[in-house]
């Protein structure tokens, strides 16, 4: 199958790339990029006009849901999203049922993927076995059937003896660790921010600590164990200071942030709306703005944080509802508000969405060189759209931009030279 | 979305509590929180708190203002004194009454807060008076009840517990007549006490001089000073000048862990005394909620002593509650 995507703006910030060009696909391959002789015969045109041509993105941070928890989303019903959004890799949280604790798990992981036939999924690895946070799991095995990295999330992280010894495993077999930084006795029943907001609401808060405590522990041990770790799903302003500075000595250091932690503060909690109930919570518009700055200042990547689940998982009083937002679909319009709010450019925005997370999990994905996998995706950058039951492909509803418009569409998606989707 | 840099969309947004609770002319349709209501709204409240408190005292012990009405009394956490002084107040207004504790039926076999309120609507209830350990499941039931149904908040969580506050605010107006001039005191578990937060809102809005918070900082929640108090850590300046000292209940269960080292040391520092008394004015009133730990909250002798009124708060609920329910259910004629 030939592809010729014609006349787009190509931005590809690993090969310093931004200008108007066509690219040449074969073979699942990019093959041409700018000079496409005209020999090239197209089965499939694609003009792309006013329109973007961006690596397709890579996403740190979802969960799939399958197996074990089909009432919520299946790896099909998630990946299709995913690709809708924009998206061609996928990692996803080893908190199925069972764990994804076991290379047969993976490797049903990676069928249903597969014959999905969307998104190429990459699972991280469960850390501890169970996820239980006391045996460490066969972490050689699960990168032999195909896990990029180990993690904890979003479980709570193991205590401090067995997380050092995590990291000196995996840091053995050059594993990647994917760590949710919450220190859980800090968190306590705590549900939202510690602030006014929690004060008002008499809703138990997740003070700041839990979150800068954590942090400060697990920098240590990667700097005493020599370990790769990403933190992933930051929230505060302190936290942004401290993994800034950490860096600047430890470059096995990573870190991301959801994309609606950008954009969204607790005051957005308003009255318990329970989609609003989201783990790290929303904290204040300091720490928001931080977070940006963060983002810009290429301190951190963007994940989507994506927890789609049933309407009845938000359909009680809010703390006793299921933290998190479905968010792989707004992740793209978000950070595209960033763009047009003169906050960053078109370059730091696929450097945060694809390229930076490909370099993180050490995957050649992520980037539009001549013979690298064709995952693409092909933006309108002006269309908006509301979103509704219309427009919307992930199981779960419960996003907090439900009836909101965005600005920017994804209009195709090619995952290995195959579109996959298309608007 | 939240920001000045956001203005893009707003459609989609819970409504506020006061939308929640008032309908289009402005009338309580629902009493969740004293939070965002109008100096009005409250003291018509005790207005016609006041009416209905002769009520109690005549031979027969009834009006007919919800003759034919229906109210359920949804008790997911146990109460006993709150829950009767609502049976009682139903029943003093010829409503038909009946007490669900859910802890121990339909919750406890996995049904969902939802499910129940959907089963009791079925039965044609008119007035849902809700308990629930969770803050802010009073206000998740008002959103999903039909519209003739009013929901009556009877403490939910941390959060609030409207009908408490206001039966305080009554016993205030009833001693001091008014609250402009007046400087208020509450000691105590801040942090976990809904009553504290729907008296500091009550206070703020009928225009209380000045309302203090005095407690350990285990016992405050973070940014308290944002719900409109001023902070104390202890008793001989917090209650400097104070013309009403609100006393809160401690639980037994947050003695002897990390909260607070033990009772002894809790009453040495913010357990209240005759001598500690004499720091406030000497015309002070002092309120305690019940039940109060006598020797861990107050002196036995500061209870039952000249300035307390906690007998009388209780004596007050009756009246705020039939007020509260009168209201909400549309019935604006005193006496009807």
């Amino acid at each position: 199958m030939n592809i010729l995507i014609k006349n787009g703006r190509v931005i590809d910030p690993v090969n310093e790339r931004d200008v108007i060009q066509d690219i040449a696909i074969s073979g699942g391959k990019i093959q041409h990029v700018g000079d496409v002789p005209a020999s090239f015969v197209a089965d499939i045109s694609i003009d792309a006009s006013d329109k973007l041509v961006l690596p397709g993105f890579v996403d740190l941070n979802a969960s799939l849901r399958e197996p074990g928890y089909e009432h919520k989303a299946t790896i099909a019903s998630e990946t299709k999203a995913a690709v809708a959004a924009g998206y061609t890799t996928v990692c996803c949280l080893p908190n199925t049922q069972p764990v994804l604790d076991t290379p047969s798990v993976a490797q049903l992981i990676l069928d249903k993927a597969e014959a999905a036939g969307y998104a190429k999924v990459r699972p991280l690895g469960a850390l501890t076995v169970a996820l239980e946070g006391t045996t460490l799991s066969e972490m050689y095995a699960l990168k032999k059937a195909g896990c990029v990295a180990m993690s904890q999330a979003p479980n709570s992280n193991p205590n401090s003896q067995v997380l050092r010894r995590a990291l000196q495993y995996a840091s053995t077999h050059d594993i990647l660790v994917v760590l949710k930084p919450e220190d859980t006795a800090i968190k306590d029943d705590g549900c939202i921010h510690d602030g006014a907001i929690s004060s008002k609401l008499g809703l138990p808060g997740i003070p700041t600590s839990a979150e800068t405590v954590a942090i400060a522990q697990i920098i240590e041990l990667a700097e005493e164990t020599g370990a790769r770790v990403h933190l992933t799903g930051i929230s505060s302003a302190r936290a942004v200071s401290m993994i800034a500075r950490a860096q600047f000595t430890n470059n096995a250091i990573s870190a991301d942030v959801h994309a609606h932690q950008l954009h969204l503060t607790e005051l957005d909690v308003g009255t318990f709306d329970a989609n609003h109930h989201t783990s790290p919570p929303l904290r204040t518009a300091e720490d928001r703005d931080a977070l940006i700055a963060g983002v810009v200042q290429g301190v951190f990547s963007v994940s989507s944080g994506h927890r789609p689940h049933e309407e009845e998982a938000k359909q009680a009083p809010f703390p006793s509802t299921e933290s998190g937002t479905s968010s792989l679909e707004t992740v793209f319009p978000l950070m595209l508000k960033l763009v047009s709010d003169g906050l960053m450019d078109w370059s730091q925005l696929v450097s945060r969405l694809a390229s930076g997370p490909a370099e993180i999990l050490g995957l050649d994905v992520g980037n539009l060189s001549i013979q690298s996998a064709a995952d693409i995706c092909i933006v309108d950058p002006k269309t908006t759209w509301l979103v509704n039951e219309n427009h919307w492909l992930s199981r779960g509803i419960n996003t907090p931009f439900w009836g909101h418009q965005m600005t920017g569409q994804v209009t195709h998606t090619l995952v290995n030279g195959r579109l996959v989707f298309e608007k | 979305m939240s920001s000045s840099k956001q203005p893009a969309s707003t459609s989609f947004k819970a409504p506020d509590s006061s939308c929640l609770q008032l309908d289009e002319q402005g009338r309580l349709r629902h009493f969740l929180t004293t939070e965002g209501l109008s100096k009005d709204v409250l003291t018509e409240i005790m207005d016609v708190a006041e009416s209905f408190s002769t009520v109690s005292n005549q031979a027969v012990k009834k009006v007919p203002v919800l003759r034919g009405k229906t109210i359920v009394n949804l008790f997911f956490e146990n109460s006993t004194r709150t829950r009767t002084t609502f049976e009682l107040a139903a029943k003093r207004l010829s409503a038909d009454v009946i007490s669900l504790n859910i802890a121990t039926s339909a919750a406890a076999k996995g049904e969902s807060v939802l499910d129940t309120i959907r089963n009791l609507e079925a039965m044609h209830a008119d007035m849902f008076v809700v308990r629930h350990s969770d803050s802010g499941a009073a206000h998740f039931i008002a959103r999903h009840v039909a519209p003739h149904v009013s929901v009556i908040n009877a403490g939910d969580g941390r959060h609030a517990h409207p009908t408490q506050a206001m039966l305080d605010m009554f016993t205030i107006r009833r001693v001091k007549n008014e609250f402009t001039n007046l400087k208020v005191a509450i000691i105590g578990d801040i942090l976990h006490s809904r009553v504290a937060r729907s008296q500091i809102h009550a206070l703020n809005i009928l225009g209380a001089k000045e309302v203090r918070v005095i407690a350990p900082k285990t016992l405050l929640p973070s940014d308290v000073d944002s719900l409109g108090v001023h902070v104390y850590g202890d008793l001989r300046s917090g209650l400097n000048d104070v013309d009403v000292i609100i006393m809160l209940r401690l639980q037994r269960e947050r003695m002897g862990g990390a909260m607070l080292p033990s009772e002894h040391e809790y009453f040495e520092c913010f357990g209240l005394t005759q001598a500690k008394l004499a720091y406030a004015k000497p015309d002070v009133t002092v309120m305690h909620p019940g039940p109060i730990n006598r020797g861990v909250e107050m002196d036995a002798a500061v209870a039952d002593g000249p300035n307390s009124v906690i007998l009388q708060q209780v004596t007050n609920g009756i009246a705020i509650r039939m007020a509260v329910m009168t209201l909400t259910m549309g019935h604006n004629r005193v006496g009807g």
